[in-house]
């Protein structure tokens, strides 16, 4: 059965002066149990809009989103959202903290919090970080915090809003790696958002690709059988990627042509 | 006529400007002045001012109306000896201290509610807005014939003085506060409760102790005038005493302690800021 499904979801925004615009309209997609879904899609296509309504931030305008046949209504545990940047974590708590803090708010008791948080640092590469504040760690630190926080709450899925999307190419590459790790260890279903033609082959089963904005919705889905490691020059890969990159081409110039026009 | 953008805008304004003092705070160790090089660099700082002022008293405008720091000195030890100086400093503190404290424990929760209700901040933005620019001396004859020259009288003007400042700046912390990191607690389980008292309140402490460091500087402001106005105690009836019988020395070290006693508060501020709340300040 399909942990997530959208119908027919249509989101619109209305501006200050009463004009309408609407992110996605049509958008029908289903996500299975354990599924790693990459959404690729040009700059303003509604990817986050998409990722927004399934964290329960933001509700449709229309159509339906539902989390194991049950319809969103809000934000919930059980879906954990890892976001871009790092002002999602608390400055005035230690990376432990920052990792307890959903069981804390369960009222799990501190000593089962703390071997809770004692194993995700370990899982996520922090061994013996626990104890220093979000602002001396480095940017992809940061980031492994979040996944670690996220991953401690047990949620039944995880949403990903570009979470690599400020580091340098490095470190992006070695976050690449090691949430492929994760995954392969977790089996979590995960909904990536990118617009990283590489990082979606790296790590998704399939990959969505959305159409420029505004009316978006899902232009095609690519399944990938992958498993080279992370050999990028595999020919393999490069026909992943010819084809992604084809798909995507289109759209990002038509983005570029309503930008030059506005 | 400012809008709710223009109000957005200048709260946003407020916080930044504040956030400058408290973020020092975040700075690496090596960069705090501690330890023995920054008491030198301070003492070496206050030297320079004591030789500036007697050069400019004794030298360049030698006159009865500018007293040297010596005369000052002797001065300040004699009234100190004899206990008018502690008593005057006494009264001005206690009214200080009570007032201010009543304003920051009225200011806080009135400031996070209008931060986290949009109704409460349409309803009490326009007194905010409208008492904010009443000075609290502009209140001295009102506060007068309503509670008599008492202590009331000068309490109520320190509340006044400093319950806005507090207000602006609690509510300018809430505001400002990044919607992922609600967002990150919503979706991490936390109830709305949750959300205020492990989020919103250490989120905007920072911006409140600054409310409060500023608003202590007000206090002394008011004080002063006020008890210049109508008072039989207090170091500003001490200056305004000393005007009628022309005790220059006297009206200088009313001055000099109102600095050194501003100093000191502000110093003892930022001990506690460092203390207590050192980690939950924003990084800089």
């Amino acid at each position: 059965m399909a942990l997530v499904s959208f119908r027919d979801v249509e989101k619109t925004f209305w501006k200050d002066d009463q004009s309408a615009y609407t992110a996605v309209r049509d958008f029908t997609l289903t996500i299975d149990e354990g599924e790693f879904f990459c959404l690729l899609g040009p700059t303003g296509c509604g990817k986050t809009t998409i990722l927004s309504m399934l964290a329960g931030f933001e509700a449709p305008t229309r159509g339906t989103i539902e989390l194991a046949g049950v319809p969103i209504s809000g934000p919930s545990r059980d879906r954990a959202v890892v976001f871009q940047g790092d002002d999602s974590l608390y400055a005035w708590l230690t990376a432990r903290e920052n990792i307890e803090f959903g069981p804390k708010m369960r009222g799990v008791p501190p000593r089962a919090r703390r071997e809770q948080s004692e194993h995700y640092l370990n899982l996520v590469g922090l061994r013996g970080q626990g104890n220093k504040f979000p602002h001396e760690l480095s940017g992809g630190m940061k980031q492994r915090i979040q996944i670690a926080r996220v991953l401690a709450n047990e949620p039944k899925m995880l949403l990903m809003d570009e979470p690599f999307g400020a580091l340098d190419a490095q470190t992006r590459r070695v976050m690449q790696r090691e949430l492929a790790k994760i995954w392969e260890a977790t089996h979590k279903s995960v909904l990536f958002i990118t617009h990283d033609i590489d990082e979606s082959i790296i790590l998704g089963t399939r990959i969505g690709v959305m159409q420029a904005g505004p009316d978006s919705r899902l232009k095609d889905v690519i399944r990938v059988d992958l498993d080279l490691g992370h050999d990028r020059t595999h020919p393999r890969f490069m026909e992943y990627y010819k084809v992604v990159h084809g798909l995507i081409e289109a759209e990002v110039n038509k983005t570029l042509m309503r930008e030059i026009e506005a | 006529m400012s809008g709710p953008a223009d109000t957005r805008r200048m709260t946003r304004v407020v916080a930044r400007a504040a956030r400058v003092p408290v973020s020092a705070s975040r700075r690496p160790r090596s960069q705090r002045i501690s330890g023995l090089g920054g008491y030198a660099t301070y003492a070496a700082s206050f030297l320079t001012l004591f030789f500036v002022w007697h050069v400019a008293a004794t030298y360049v405008v030698p006159s009865v109306l500018f007293s040297p720091p010596l005369a000052v000195l002797d001065k300040l030890i004699e009234l100190a000896r004899s206990g008018v100086l502690v008593e005057h400093v006494g009264v001005s503190l206690r009214r200080i201290l009570i007032g201010f404290g009543l304003g920051s424990v009225l200011g806080i929760p009135i400031g996070l509610l209008m931060g986290n209700l949009r109704f409460a901040k349409r309803f009490l933005e326009p007194y905010t807005e409208f008492f904010r620019f009443i000075p609290a001396i502009a209140f001295l004859t009102v506060a007068v014939i309503w509670f008599g020259i008492g202590e009331t009288a000068k309490i109520f003007l320190i509340v006044y003085t400093t319950i806005f400042i507090v207000i602006l700046n609690s509510m300018a912390g809430v505001l400002g506060i990044p919607k992922n990191k609600v967002r990150a607690a919503q979706c991490l389980g936390a109830s709305r409760w949750q959300i205020f008292f492990y989020v919103s309140i250490p989120a905007t402490l920072p911006f409140i102790l600054t409310g409060m460091r500023i608003a202590m500087g007000n206090s002394f402001a008011t004080i002063v005038s006020a008890e210049m106005l109508g008072a039989n105690a207090g170091l500003g009836t001490m200056m305004w005493t000393a005007r009628l019988y022309m005790l220059v020395d006297e009206m200088f070290v009313g001055l000099f302690t109102l600095g050194i006693l501003g100093f000191a508060t502000d110093r003892l501020f930022r001990f506690l800021i460092f203390r207590f709340a050192g980690k939950y300040s924003p990084v800089a």
